[in-house]
């Protein structure tokens, strides 16, 4: 039962590909909106947290939808980059990756969020009185704080990317070798008549995948306390 | 020299004090609520007054009129706050060092092991803040302001969160400290521990200067 053909590994691969891509690529940009989130007031920031949290709460075909008409061939976007960068989306394994990285937005920026809340701010006041300008406060003192937290947001995005499907085959449809990802396979599997045992296979390595990341932030957030009381 | 004339408004509560000072140690004097640590706050810059200005050795550091605000990081104004706040993630050794780095001073080795000497934190380099005892953890945030080469140093209540016998042990420090020579302003409401360290006192209540001058200002006062 357990000999896994060339296009279930492909699409093994390939979902390791997008999810990692995919979270290395938000990671960034999600401690920069965290860090404005936990730590300035600004107008329009409940508008900001909202757009944030969107894809967790619309229903992934239609986040999908949204970036096919922003980013497909046709969109807005999309042609632009197209025409004056190169860069297209549509029907790409980069569009998976996008689309995975918007769908596990929200889960990663809200324990790096959290985080950076947790860090005291009288640690960061004394950084500031001893010389360090606010950039040098965040690299020095608040990121290494709030580092366990940002290694368990990125854990959960990736967990969330490497199972995402409803966005993913809207705005990329569904490609062996190109958009093709473990969800997308099963799902075509499961239509085929004799297509169970395949099926059944991937399953039981996307629910490993998915049982190691959630163990991982687990142990990052124990991690976490345990720095932030100093020992 | 310091200048301090500021207004803060804090709630219903309003801290207006103004005072210039000349002295090696100027300690501020108050009961708990009279308003000492948002004046050091502001002299750290760490707190914005509403209304005033101030300046030390004749730098502008505050004027609300020419909306002048150096922010703390500019000031060179070094602080040991009540609770020490080490850098949790960081031994002893960077937390002494974290000053220097941060402001691009060369590493000077002989100053480090004189104040290393001077507060006996020389074996405790390689431990974590969360591993030394409430006095070991007020010597090494004296040193690591004092590494910083701040200068003026700004002192709240360090022995506030010690217990009797730890007063004791760290008090010879903070002589050691005052012979040294460099501008402290000491927060403290322990009349005792004053008359042993400042050599000039501003005393606050309620948010307002009632008295100024030297230690014997202290004994008409009720504690």
């Amino acid at each position: 039962m357990f000999e896994i053909s060339p296009t279930e590994w492909t699409a093994i691969l390939l979902s390791l590909r997008v999810a990692i891509v995919a979270t290395l690529v938000a990671t960034p940009l999600g401690i920069a909106l965290a860090w404005l989130l936990a730590r300035r007031d600004f107008w329009g920031k409940s508008m900001l947290d909202a757009l944030v949290h969107l894809p967790l709460v619309l229903p992934p075909v239609v986040t999908g939808y949204l970036l096919l008409l922003a980013l497909g061939r046709r969109g807005f976007l999309g042609a632009w980059l197209a025409d004056h960068l190169g860069i297209v989306f549509a029907f790409r394994w980069t569009g998976a990756a996008l689309a995975c990285g918007v769908m596990s937005f929200p889960l990663l920026v809200r324990p790096i969020r959290l985080s950076i809340e947790a860090v005291d701010r009288r640690l960061e006041q004394a950084a500031g009185t001893l010389g360090a300008a606010p950039w040098q406060v965040f690299l020095t003192v608040t990121l290494p704080l709030a580092l366990p937290g940002v290694l368990a947001g990125m854990v959960l995005g990736f967990a969330k990317a490497i199972g995402e499907f409803g966005a993913t085959i809207t705005f990329v449809s569904n490609i062996p070798g190109e958009t093709q990802t473990i969800s997308s396979a099963i799902y075509s599997l499961i239509q085929t008549p004799d297509g169970d045992l395949a099926a059944g296979r991937l399953v039981i390595i996307s629910i490993v995948i998915a049982m190691s990341a959630l163990v991982a932030s687990e142990w990052f957030a124990r991690r976490a306390t345990r720095r932030l009381h100093g020992n | 020299m310091l200048r301090v004339d500021v207004t803060k408004h804090l709630g219903e509560f309003t801290l207006s004090a103004a005072f210039t000072s000349e002295g090696r140690v100027t300690g501020l004097f108050g009961a708990s609520g009279a308003g000492k640590t948002s004046l050091i706050n502001m002299i750290a810059g760490l707190l914005k007054p509403d209304r005033g200005i101030i300046s030390l050795d004749g730098e502008t550091l505050d004027d609300t009129e020419a909306r002048v605000h150096v922010p703390p990081y500019r000031r060179r104004i070094g602080y040991v706050f009540q609770d020490a706040r080490l850098f949790p993630h960081l031994n002893v050794q960077q937390n002494l060092d974290y000053g220097r780095r941060m402001n691009h001073l060369p590493d000077d080795p002989a100053q480090r092991s004189r104040v290393t000497d001077l507060l006996d934190i020389g074996h405790l380099m390689d431990r974590r803040p969360g591993k030394l005892s409430g006095g070991e953890r007020q010597r090494v945030a004296l040193g690591r302001a004092l590494l910083s080469k701040p200068r003026l140093l700004l002192l709240d209540e360090p022995l506030g969160s010690l217990d009797e016998g730890r007063k004791v042990e760290i008090l010879p420090y903070l002589i050691r400290l005052r012979d040294e020579g460099i501008p402290m302003v000491y927060v403290s409401h322990d009349a005792a521990e004053l008359r042993q360290l400042a050599t000039q006192i501003v005393m606050l209540r309620r948010g307002e200067v009632t008295a100024f001058g030297g230690v014997k200002v202290l004994t008409a006062s009720p504690k």
